[in-house]
């Protein structure tokens, strides 16, 4: 899951081609903040691609069925909870790698950019178009400018709740950046 | 008009590169703009003073109403040659008088007096009140910005924050009043107001207001104060907004307005009181100035209250001086600030205690200067005497009131004479018990800027047939030519006798009465400062004490608040009306019964539970109930996002409450409060439960606007799925609001929980553990290889 700076430097030899560049799970040493689940860390790991994939799923099929930027949003916003509540604000610093801020900021940008983008093809802000696309395999393919609206909710939404994850989740924990701990025990007494 | 104004702007925004390239050239570069506005407005003078004004209008929201119109009168043509003509003048002396090095200063400056010249333009050009408004309200937030600065001394912030609260509080009375003056009129054209004026008690109103923000622009008496403290800016700056342009922007909106409502006693008699008391106060106070700049800030002071009294006049003779003055007030008293920057940067100090002999080492600034005061002080041969000249004359010739006036205006005079030789003295002076000064050179670029305002002071005396046709046609408005033309000369008449008069008595005042001893002394309970000092005071408490007693800092105090009001309000509503419950089913769905019992099973239990986590995971049970009710409904997409949400929001809920004590408190207050807070919950709940059912007893099938979202919904956004249609087509733009506010909310709350740590520093930011903490910090570099 790592790209290593100096991998693409540094010819790796054909024997280590399949040595894994990063231990699966965590190990031992590193720290928690509270007592480690190894069924909920690789029940974690391994529901992780999956729901991200539905909730792609769910972007794209909103326009049809059930599901729509929002949720799409939410249930890949919750496989990184499901990470974070696994392995503590270690494991989520190890997969989150690109700052939430950014992706919640991409995410409003794309909404509005959106919105904005048939004011230069003179139609009102906001109008949307339908494109129907025929492919050789897959047959009818609808795509409507609207779907973008919805990546941007979608990815505003997984950055905000990352971004909750960084500030309520890792920066209320014990020894966390946001907590006074010496007062939290006055107040318990 | 229009592509002039916005030359301007495009100008601003270019020069702050050239600045950082390539230092206070920059300035030079901004000149061009109002250079070639000021050839331009001179090109097209005939067509202003015509009487067919050039007009130009820009649809702004035609759906509203609005637009930008430009119109070039007589008026406007007056302001422009000081706006343009005096800006390209600073502008050029401001880049030998800025530091070489700076070119972050140099980059800020230009850039904000390009504005500022730019939004000049377009007020006095405005013809439409909203727009006027705007550009009014433009000089003030460029004001702030050119005198705050680099905002690093705090006197430069008090100052600036002062000059923005006070000419803020008028602007907005202003545009209050404006808006009353538009409709009662019907129309937001200036000229169309002028030329049908409304009347009744809102146009008093108005009227009220529009002066409001006149006096605290123009610096009247009581708002006064604001603009000697603003001299703590550049002085090109202040020559600029200070003494030429912004603070005409008072005047200048009394003389658009004054020729229809000058006979208004709402509007000439505050006009014409504060302006006289300003006019005394002003010269008064300079009497006692040691500060070149600040001398001369309430010197101007007393002149715009000298303006405001001739406008308030009101007759055609009023007129023609209120014009000349006006033309006449800028160029003296830019060139003399442009002398003050010279003396302050070139001889290290600008306190006349401290200057001695410098009238001998800058003989060709020193004859410049005197100019200047000369045309201040009234005398000839320059256009200063011209303009005062007709000032008496008007008021003289006229009834008791201008009579009397006109004795308040000869004793403002004469102490403007006092003040110009006390500058004089004061500047150029070879003091008997001090050293001369070292002799530094004063600048050649810098002392020709300063030629061009004074000698145009003494140009446009000796021949101003060139300017009569702008003044005879400003006066023209208030009534008939009586047959006065400007000129240096008109014989003996009683005019020239009272000149001579405060001439004469300027001059024994100053020499006998002994400056220091007489006056500018003001009690301390009567400084206009005290009295702002202490607004600003008691509106901070006031603040304090409003958010004190609504912001107790309870969530339960709160929502307890809501929710009273929740019921109350509409619930008088409900009681007053006729509200029948319409024909009620028990259920529609047998699947709704144990749900709902389990939801309010849940929602029982959670006031009985001790532990907080128990009652957060039974509020959870009730959010999840909701959700099935969606699904059992049929609403696949409402009950998706429910469920997912009410996941979320535990989760966050589990992550709050472990900082929390485990169980709830055992005091025996809070736990009677609980049985409080349940009573009021329940209520709203119960309410909110009979509203819903109130509700849907009256609404027959499916509205109107669900009808068409479903029929449309395939043709128009491609989708099937209409949920997802109105979320993101039909109703998108409430989407991108919502989206918009869980941005701020998220980063709002980061700051909000990340800022403690900082605050604290060191501690708690890297813990030893080295788990969490990272995450905020190494989110977006590639995580540490382990092995």
């Amino acid at each position: 899951m790592s790209d290593r700076p100096d991998d693409a430097r540094k010819p790796v030899p054909w024997t280590e081609w399949d040595t894994p560049r990063e231990r699966w799970l965590m190990t031992e040493q590193d720290a928690y903040s509270w007592p480690r689940s190894m069924l909920l860390e690789v029940l974690a790991r391994v529901l992780f691609p999956t729901v991200l994939v539905f909730s792609v799923y769910l972007l794209l099929a909103g326009h049809n069925n059930a599901g729509g930027g929002f949720s799409g949003g939410l249930v890949a916003a919750l496989a990184f909870v499901l990470r974070y509540v696994a392995g503590g604000s270690a494991e989520l610093s190890m997969m989150v790698r690109v700052r939430p801020p950014v992706v919640i900021g991409t995410g409003l940008a794309i909404a509005v950019l959106t919105a904005l983008a048939p004011v230069l093809l003179g139609d009102p802000v906001l109008a949307s178009a339908v494109w129907k696309l025929h492919l050789p395999v897959l047959g009818e393919l609808k795509i409507t400018s609207n779907l973008l609206l919805d990546l941007g909710v979608y990815l505003l939404i997984i950055g905000v709740v990352v971004d909750l994850l960084r500030t309520i989740g890792a920066g209320t924990e014990v020894g966390g950046p946001g907590v006074d701990d010496e007062e939290l025990e006055e107040e318990r007494g | 008009m229009l592509v002039a104004i916005l030359a301007h702007f495009a100008v601003a925004a270019v020069v702050p590169l050239i600045a950082r390239r390539y230092g206070r050239a920059a300035f030079v570069v901004g000149a061009l703009a109002p250079a070639a506005t000021l050839v331009y407005a001179l090109f097209r003078g005939g067509e202003a003073v015509s009487g067919a004004p050039p007009l130009e209008t820009l649809a702004w929201a035609p759906v509203i109403g609005l637009e930008f119109t430009a119109r070039l009168d007589e008026l406007s043509l007056l302001l422009i040659l000081l706006i343009s003509g005096i800006g390209a003048v600073v502008l050029v002396y401001y880049s030998r008088y800025a530091k070489p090095g700076d070119h972050r200063t140099a980059a800020r400056d230009s850039a904000l007096l390009v504005t500022f010249a730019g939004a000049m333009l377009g007020l006095v050009l405005a013809d439409d009140v909203i727009s006027l408004y705007l550009f009014w309200e433009l000089t003030t937030v460029c004001s702030f910005l050119l005198v705050g600065g680099d905002g690093v001394a705090k006197r430069l912030r008090t100052s600036a924050t002062q000059a923005l609260l006070v000419t803020t509080l008028g602007g907005l009375a202003m545009l209050l009043g404006l808006i009353l003056l538009g409709t009662a009129a019907g129309t937001m054209r200036i000229s169309e107001i002028l030329a049908a004026p409304p009347s009744g008690g809102i146009v008093t109103a108005a009227l009220m207001l529009v002066l409001l923000g006149a006096l605290t622009k123009s610096a009247q008496v009581p708002f006064h104060p604001w603009l000697p403290s603003a001299m703590v800016a550049p002085t090109p700056v202040s020559a600029y907004l200070h003494a030429a342009a912004m603070v005409k922007a008072g005047v200048y909106l009394v003389a658009r307005f004054s020729p229809a409502f000058a006979d208004h006693p709402a509007w000439w008699i505050p006009i014409v009181v504060c302006g006289l008391w300003t006019m005394l106060l002003g010269g008064f106070r300079a009497l006692r100035q040691y500060d070149l700049k600040t001398l001369l800030a309430y010197g101007t002071i007393s002149q715009l209250g000298f303006l405001m009294v001739m406008l308030g006049s009101g007759t055609w003779m009023s007129a023609l001086a209120a014009g000349t003055l006006i033309l006449a007030h800028g160029l003296f008293k830019s060139a003399l600030f442009l002398t003050v920057g010279i003396i302050d940067k070139r001889a290290g100090t600008r306190d006349i205690r401290e200057l001695s002999g410098l009238g001998r080492q800058w003989r060709v600034l020193t004859t410049l200067a005197t100019f200047a005061l000369l045309s201040m002080a009234g005398l000839p041969p320059l256009l200063g005497f011209i303009g005062k000249e007709v000032a008496l004359e008007a008021l003289f010739e006229g009834g008791t009131v201008d009579r009397v006036v006109g004795v308040g205006v000869a004793v403002g005079s004469v102490l403007t004479v006092v003040y110009s030789l006390r500058f004089l003295r004061g500047a150029f002076g070879t003091k008997p018990d001090m050293a001369p000064s070292a002799p530094v050179p004063c600048g050649r670029i810098m002392t020709g800027m300063v030629a061009v305002p004074s000698l145009a002071g003494l140009a446009l005396a000796i021949v101003p047939d060139v300017i009569e046709p702008i003044e005879a046609g400003y006066a023209d408005r208030y009534g008939s030519d009586p047959g006065y033309h400007l000129a240096l000369w008109h014989g003996i008449t009683p005019a020239l006798m009272i000149s001579v008069g405060i001439v004469v008595a300027g001059v024994l005042v100053h020499r006998y009465a002994g400056v220091q001893r007489l006056g500018g002394h003001i009690p301390a309970p009567l400084r206009a400062q005290s009295w702002y000092g202490r607004s600003i005071d008691g509106l901070e408490a006031l603040a304090r004490g409003v958010t004190g007693r609504i912001q107790v800092g309870s969530l339960p105090v709160y929502l307890g608040v809501i929710l009273t009001t929740l019921v109350v309000v509409p619930g008088a509503g409900l009681v007053a009306g006729d509200v029948g419950f319409g024909e009620l089913r028990l259920f529609d769905n047998w699947l709704q019964v144990p749900i709902t019992l389990l939801v309010l099973i849940a929602a029982g239990t959670s006031l009985l539970a001790r532990r907080r986590l128990t009652a957060v995971l039974l509020a959870g049970v009730v959010g999840y109930g909701i959700g099935a009710w969606f699904v059992v409904d049929g609403g696949a997409d409402l009950a998706l996002a429910q469920f997912l949400v009410e996941t979320l929001t535990l989760v966050v809920f589990v992550f709050v409450i472990r900082r929390f004590p485990p169980r709830f408190s055992e005091d025996k207050a809070y736990v009677h409060g609980r049985w409080v807070k349940a009573a009021i919950a329940g209520t709203a709940g119960t309410f909110v439960a009979v509203l819903a059912v109130l509700y849907s007893g009256y609404t027959e099938g499916m509205p109107e606007a669900s009808r068409q979202y479903i029929e449309r919904a395939e043709d128009e956004t491609g989708a099937t799925n209409v949920v997802n249609a109105i979320i993101v087509d039909f109703r998108a733009f409430d989407t991108i609001g919502e989206i918009t506010v869980l941005a701020v909310a998220a980063t709002g709350g980061a700051s909000l929980i990340l800022a403690r740590s900082r605050r604290r520093g060191g501690s708690g930011e890297r813990p030893a553990t080295g788990g969490s903490g990272a995450a905020d910090d190494t989110a977006g570099e590639a995580p540490e290889v382990r092995s």
